[in-house]
């Protein structure tokens, strides 16, 4: 064992950054159970769910093309949304500190949560201070991630969602699988039976049409709203220039929780802030449309601070960082900060479209979330951590790269979180055939040898030619796929043969032919006057 | 003009029919085409897999081959290599390269084209006097369509060839689910995937699925071979290198 000497390692040194805090292991929900490969073989299994999930996708996919090609600007408010976002993150805790200072000179709270654990201390003594032990919640992605409900829970106050779907989610006892439609993977059918079962007092002739459906839902809500003293947001965005904070919905129950409460706690990811007020015209622009396909969310609920004698009487935001900063902090992996979790890229991703949230054990699924939850949890390469898993659960296809409306390269990130995974696990058996391919394919000899022993590879194959079968961990492959055998020569021996050269002389001369036949008139020279 | 082929390893040993369509149709259209013996794989494989170090004296070996001045014009038969070259060469050689391999990256990367870009950009063709009489389907892969942004080119270049009949692929730019190394650590999701594409394209009744790339046409190709579906996977190369007087024969294995 070596001493280390560093000046990291040496105590208080001023001036030097600590390691900045990434999400607790085992606290709120950044991380699944088993690795992807695992839990999406269960989710393949599940016939509904694909279903449900391909007509979804598909439909919400037309219909953010149809409203986005309807903009004439559109790529110039992607650019311009993108270098919004580059430019906060570049200023983030001056942002930070100015959406502080404004929002406490409008009358709020601000606190600093470093992690989940701190987070749902603060909003539990929050609520326990109100002596009530029931909140509302509007739909939000932060305080999932912190595993918010759960924390409550546990100190013996409910908190019951508001938005339609995540309520479907919360009474079904389920788990979120999309950022924006929770309950994606559930039909009506589901929905109605979820009703039946968990709702007090239901009509039992409820039937599966979506409208009455949303009316039973409508009816149980909208006795909570009246009575519950204490509500509990996220934020889509704070304005750092004027203490502002922003939700964007489309039920209006967001609306209620965040007027008609006593107290407003809203919890909100460090990375959220906006600069300026104006900054809104170009997001409220990008959101609507690459999110649920519309030309505007039917609600937008704008507050700032507290207002005497309307709406919440107390207003407390708790700014999270739960692994923001440690994701700052990468050079190239902080790009996934500027994501404004419009969901464009899970929807137009093959591999959600076929595994469904849940196979990324996160609250944060799909392509984003598979950049995004290891940086903010980390990947533990010692404790064979599902988050590593997650970086390959893409093919690279850069649908996603096309969808985003920020323009976030995410195939990029991709790639740069497997390298940072492979840099870090040491020695395993797939580096050192990578070192092994890499040895061979750099010396061009041993690749031309390492061809010819490929060639032996024929003696096996099935009388068409091919392979079907093949050895571990290529046997995945070979499930579904048939291989070619590899031809008695490979292109180089054939172009350095006299039968390659033969062949290269005959095209040549019958180009040439070709060309006499038929000269292109308007290749003809034009000096002659 | 002086066109340095790159077979890539994939169709230097696995493909070498759609390497050899891509020299002989170059030498069709009256170029001089180069192999530069010493070459050998572009490693996007190990960048794709997580791996950046070791694939640098790759990376330099390519710069090496292909760097010579006399070299016009570096051409690939695969849109995810030439991707590979354009994009992924340039994170290497940032990485862990010197400033020589910087330089010599940057001086290949500019020259390297996929067949499609360089048929219809630089030599401004779109009519490579092919005939292949058959009812052919386009599958446009992701590399070639996102990373290089081909677009319409390989669909204009089918479009001239004489005596196709082209039909669209239903969902053509979703991914056929290859993605290199996915293929094997996502075995079943990648199957999922591909299942649909064959779906797709066995729905068009085309004889003969054809892409820009050896990589995405072996998974595809090897999918509808397990299901015997009595299609086949053609590289492009082929199809625009079939002519009249040598005609491509469909029955005589396709790689
Ligand atoms: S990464 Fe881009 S497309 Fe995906 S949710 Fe975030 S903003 Fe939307």
């Amino acid at each position: 064992m070596s001493s280390p000497t560093g000046p990291a390692t040496q105590g208080t040194f001023l001036g030097m950054p600590a390691v900045p805090p990434r999400s607790p292991y085992g606290t709120g929900h950044l991380r699944g159970e088993r690795s992807f490969p695992r839990a999406a073989h269960d989710e393949l299994g599940n016939e509904q769910l694909r279903r449900n999930l391909g007509k979804a996708t598909h439909s919400i996919r037309a219909k953010r093309l149809a409203v986005t090609g309807e903009l004439p600007d559109w790529e110039q408010l992607r650019d311009t949304g993108s270098a919004i976002k580059t430019d906060t993150m570049n200023r983030l805790p001056e942002l930070l500190e100015q959406l502080e200072r404004k929002v406490t000179e409008r009358g709020g709270t601000v606190h600093w949560a470093r992690d989940g654990v701190e987070a749902n201390e603060i909003v539990t003594r929050l609520v326990r201070e109100t002596g009530s032990d029931e909140i509302l919640k509007v739909k939000s992605m932060a305080t999932q991630e912190i595993g918010l409900n759960e924390h409550l829970a546990s100190q013996g106050i409910a908190a019951l969602e508001t938005d339609l779907a995540e309520l479907i989610v919360q009474l079904a006892d389920d788990r979120p699988s999309h950022i924006l439609v929770p309950a994606i993977h559930r039909n009506r059918e589901e929905i109605r039976e979820i009703f039946l079962r968990h709702i007090p007092g239901v009509d039992p002739a409820l039937d599966a049409d979506p409208a009455r459906l949303a009316a039973a839902a409508r009816a149980f809500l909208r006795e909570k709203f009246m009575t519950t003293k204490v509500a509990v947001s996220g934020a889509n965005f704070g304005i750092a220039e004027t203490g502002t904070l922003a939700v964007v919905e489309s039920e209006g129950n967001g609306r209620m929780c965040l007027t008609l409460p006593e107290m407003l706690i809203t919890v909100m990811g460090i990375e959220k802030v906006l600069p300026r007020f104006q900054d809104l015209e170009v997001f409220l622009q990008l959101l609507p449309r690459s999110s649920t396909g519309e030309r505007m969310n039917p609600y937008t609920s704008l507050w700032t601070g507290v207002t005497p004698g309307d709406g919440p009487q107390e207003f407390h935001l708790v700014l999270l960082d739960n692994g923001r900063t440690a994701a700052l902090a990468d050079r190239i992996g902080r790009a996934a900060l500027n994501c404004i979790r419009c969901s464009a890229c899970l929807n137009v991703c093959p591999v959600y479209e076929r595994t469904g949230g849940h196979a990324y054990g996160s609250t944060y699924p799909g392509p984003i979330g598979a950049v995004l939850t290891p940086q903010l949890a980390g990947m533990h390469g010692a404790k064979n951590d599902p988050n590593s898993s997650l970086p390959y659960a893409s093919s690279l296809c850069g649908a996603c790269f096309d969808a985003c409306p920020v323009k976030i390269d995410i195939p990029s990130l991709l790639v740069e979180l497997r390298h940072q995974h492979t840099e870090q696990s040491g020695t395993t058996a797939e580096k050192l055939a990578m070192k092994a391919a890499a040895a061979v394919m750099k010396r061009p000899g041993l690749f031309t040898a390492a061809q010819k022993a490929a060639g032996l590879g024929r003696v096996p194959a099935g009388r068409d030619g091919t392979l079907s079968r093949l050895p571990p961990p290529l046997n995945g492959w070979s499930d579904s796929r048939d291989t070619p055998a590899p031809p008695k020569q490979t292109f180089r021996s054939w172009f350095a043969s006299a039968e390659g050269a033969a062949a290269m002389r005959a095209a040549a001369e019958e180009g040439a032919r070709h060309t006499d036949d038929a000269p292109h008139t308007d290749d003809a020279p034009q000096e002659e006057s | 003009m002086r066109i340095a082929l790159f077979a890539t390893c994939l169709g230097d040993t696995l493909f070498p029919e759609a390497v050899k369509s891509t020299a002989v149709l170059l030498a069709r259209l009256g170029h001089d085409v180069v192999f530069p013996p010493q070459q050998t794989c572009c490693g996007q494989m190990h960048v794709n897999t997580g791996y950046q170090r070791e694939p640098v004296p790759l990376v330099r070996n390519f710069a090496e081959q292909f760097g010579d001045p006399a070299i016009e014009a570096v051409v690939v038969p695969s849109g995810s290599c030439a991707g590979s070259v354009r994009h992924q060469h340039e994170i290497v050689a940032e990485r862990y390269g010197d400033a020589a391999l910087r330089a010599g990256v940057a001086a290949v990367r500019t020259k390297t084209y996929e067949l499609s870009e360089f048929l219809v950009d630089v030599l401004d063709l779109t009519d490579v006097g092919a005939y292949f009489p058959h009812r052919v389907t386009y599958h446009p892969t992701c590399h070639s369509l996102r990373m290089l942004r081909v677009g319409e080119k390989p669909l204009r270049l089918l479009r001239a060839v004489e005596g196709i009949d082209l039909v669209e692929l239903p969902e053509a730019d979703a991914c056929c689910g290859f993605g290199g190394t996915f293929a094997v650590k996502n075995a079943e999701t990648s199957t999922a995937m591909l299942r649909d594409k064959m779906d797709h394209i066995t729905g068009t009744g085309a004889a003969v699925c054809t892409a820009g790339d050896s990589s995405c046409l072996m998974h595809i190709g090897g999918g509808l071979s397990r299901i015997r579906s009595g299609k086949r996977t053609l590289h492009l190369a082929q199809i625009l290198a079939a002519t009249r007087t040598a005609p491509h024969v469909l029955t005589e294995a396709a790689r």
